[in-house]
């Protein structure tokens, strides 16, 4: 052996031991490809609670790291850590951990076990942020937590099919969780929440998601805001929650049988203010809702404005837009239990004699074409046709198969600003 | 080709002293601006547009072409004198009114649009709009003079025929097909429907001006033969080629007893 040889492995030796001398020295420890410490996995193992491990740029092929103690944990360069298909990637089950600047791919499918690039099961306080989920079953997956932040993470997936695609973002008997800035795109549920109090979800972007772009599950409180939710399989559903706030969000493009820009069904004392539906089939969709505040809203261009169910009970729409939809409400009762007053409807036609800027005869925004083709569903291929116009404003006139109790007493004559 | 565009420009000539053509044009400028004026401009401004275009344009475009026929006679009897073909005659005529009546409604919708800044925002809505006018312009002219020729010397029956046309075809032919739907509302309808409407331009036009706007509520309608109808360009490709036949067919038949009659 050469002399420069000897001297290398000595450096070797002794960066080494610097190295084992160094978390509990600095609380911090180094992986990368190149160094001492290879795998991600055995970084954690070394580490003391309250350390910082940084992640040096590279592919790191491991799955299962368990995380038990509170350590952050900082990717440096975006290092990639693959999975190769063998199940959850990051599992978490220590109170405050860090996970950020990571790109984490390849979960594997399982139609037994919900495996996910980040799991986070019974603990408190996380923060995940600014990582890149890619071509995962599930994507960041949070089970009985307290508090806890996701932010800025953006999580992708390929699955076509319902059945074989995770939720982006799940969240499971959470309590006041924040997700903040993610993007999600191509998984089952975009957003997840089930059992959840108090969410914080906002600036989100959850697009072409294969159901829903955020699913409610029996989540009281909590407000979602500033959304973007486009192109999703059957749009936004908020299902049996109360005290929900949604607002200000942009529901955009879901198209399709069974896509709604927001799918209400058992929601009570909720508001919704302030939110674009625009080019959805059916911008808000209500089932056994009541005492909802619906106001502010930008309706536009979309196939069915709203559609409400019987059993939605002492709901009101106040001062929303609704413009160029190419039906405005739709029912399945004669009887109307809702409040529809000072919205602006494009398709008003009626005239404002004292000029206070609401018009002076009431409108019916149910038109009989509705109230056919909730009959006969072919018949709506003469949509817009002169026919059905001339019938529309006979029935206008004289009501006598749409809702009679049904009607905006005092429609805006004026868009809303 | 040259005596070709001779008559057309001859034409041109006596239409622009009528002015007629010129309000036509004027009325479109002054709805247009006014729709865009009251309406709050964007997408509302193209539909209510393409209403008065669906309604509209076909009896116009009827009245005019057989108005044509029966005021041009003594013109077109002289020219029969002369040494031109009856097909070179013929689109002379055909094209010297239909031409002036497009380019009236292109640019009197057009103008307005350009300077409210529509056209700029939502060029592909525009230009479907205003080409489904134009092609409608071309379909009923031509039905009107082959409706003027049918009745070349009867020509209250020749009116009374247009009027009962443009209303059956405008409306009544909708009010069938609800009939129809209702009739036979237990079988599955999807094909039938849809195969019907196509068989009348108005309803073509509509139905692609629908494909523009309210894709969103037709995607509503849980039907496959539907979906993948108006889910996919074969929708409006399919309604695109119907329109090309609904232009070929009235021309070639006007074109056919043009040159068979007996003046």
């Amino acid at each position: 052996m050469s002399i420069p040889s000897q001297m290398k492995n000595l450096k070797y030796i002794v960066t080494v031991c610097l190295l084992m001398v160094a978390p509990q020295l600095y609380g911090q420890i180094s992986v990368s490809l190149d160094g001492p410490i290879k795998s991600i996995s055995e970084a954690v193992k070394m580490a003391e609670p309250g350390s910082r491990i940084e992640v040096q740029s590279g592919v790191y092929e491991e799955s299962g790291i368990l995380i038990e103690k509170s350590i952050e944990l900082v990717g440096i360069g975006m290092p990639v850590v693959n999975g190769m298909g063998n199940g959850f990637i990051f599992i978490v089950r220590a109170d405050s951990v860090t996970i950020s600047g990571f790109e984490i791919t390849n979960t594997g499918q399982s139609y037994v076990r919900d495996y996910a690039a980040i799991i986070i099961e019974k603990v408190a306080d996380f923060v995940i942020e600014n990582n890149v989920v890619d071509d995962v079953f599930f994507g960041i997956y949070v089970a009985d937590t307290k508090r806890g932040v996701i932010r800025n993470n953006r999580v992708e997936s390929y699955d076509l099919r319902e059945a074989s695609s995770g939720n982006g973002i799940h969240l499971w008997n959470a309590n006041n969780p924040q997700v903040y800035g993610n993007t999600v795109i191509g998984m089952r549920d975009g957003i997840y929440l089930e059992f959840v109090e108090d969410a914080d979800i906002r600036d989100n972007f959850s697009s072409q998601n294969n159901r829903y772009g955020l699913h409610y599950m029996f989540s009281n409180g909590g407000s979602y805001y500033r959304n973007t939710f486009t192109k999703n399989g059957a749009g936004v559903a908020v299902m049996y929650s109360n005290y929900v706030d949604m607002s200000d969000n942009n529901f955009e493009d879901n198209w399709g049988g069974a896509a709604y820009g927001l799918l209400l069904k058992d929601i009570k004392h909720s508001k919704i203010s302030g939110n674009r539906f625009y080019r959805n089939t059916v911008a808000i969709y209500s089932e056994a809702t009541s005492d909802v505040e619906i106001s502010g809203n930008h309706v536009e261009l979309n196939g069915w404005a709203v559609n409400i169910k019987s059993n939605s009970i002492g709901n009101r729409f106040i001062g929303n837009n609704f413009i160029e939809n190419s039906l405005d409400v739709r029912t399945d009762s004669p009887r109307n239990n809702n409040t529809f007053e000072g919205n602006y409807w494009s398709a008003y036609e009626g005239y404002d004699l004292d000029r206070d800027g609401v018009g002076d005869v009431p409108y019916r925004p149910v038109s009989l074409f509705s109230v056919i083709i909730e009959k006969q569903p072919a018949a709506l291929i003469l949509l817009r046709s002169m026919f059905i116009r001339l019938l529309d404003t006979a029935e206008r006139i004289m009501p006598v198969l749409t809702p009679k109790t049904l009607y905006d007493e005092k429609p805006r004559m004026e868009r809303i600003p | 080709m040259n005596k070709l565009t001779h008559i057309i420009r001859s034409e041109l000539k006596s239409l622009m002293r009528g002015k007629w053509v010129m309000g036509y044009g004027l009325i479109f400028l002054a709805l247009t601006d006014v729709l865009l004026r009251f309406g709050g401009g964007g997408p509302e401004t193209l539909l209510s547009l393409s209403n008065v275009m669906l309604l509209f344009i076909p009896l116009v475009g009827m009245i005019y072409g057989i108005l044509y026929i029966y005021q041009s006679r003594e013109f077109v009897e002289l020219l029969l004198t002369q040494p031109i073909a009856r097909n070179t005659l013929y689109w002379g005529l055909y094209l010297g009114i239909s031409i002036p009546l497009m380019s009236a409604f292109v640019i009197g919708s057009l103008l307005p649009l350009i300077w409210h800044g529509i056209f700029v925002l939502d060029v592909g809505s525009t230009v479907l709009v205003l080409g489904l006018g134009a092609v409608l312009t071309l379909i009923f002219v031509s039905l009107g003079f082959v409706l003027g020729l049918a009745f070349y010397d009867d020509r209250i029956k020749g009116f009374g025929f247009t009027i009962v046309i443009w209303l059956f075809m405008a409306i009544l032919y909708d009010g069938l097909i609800l009939f129809l739907v209702f009739l036979l509302g237990d079988y599955p309808l999807d094909k039938f429907v849809i195969i019907v409407s196509m068989l009348n331009p108005i309803d073509l036009a509509r139905i692609m001006v629908m494909l523009e706007f309210d894709i969103s509520a037709l995607m509503g309608y849980t039907g496959a033969v539907f979906n993948r109808f108006f889910g996919s360009s074969y929708g409006v490709i399919t309604a695109a080629a119907m329109l090309v036949v609904w232009l070929v067919i009235p021309m070639w038949s006007g074109l056919n007893v043009f040159s068979k009659k007996d003046f």
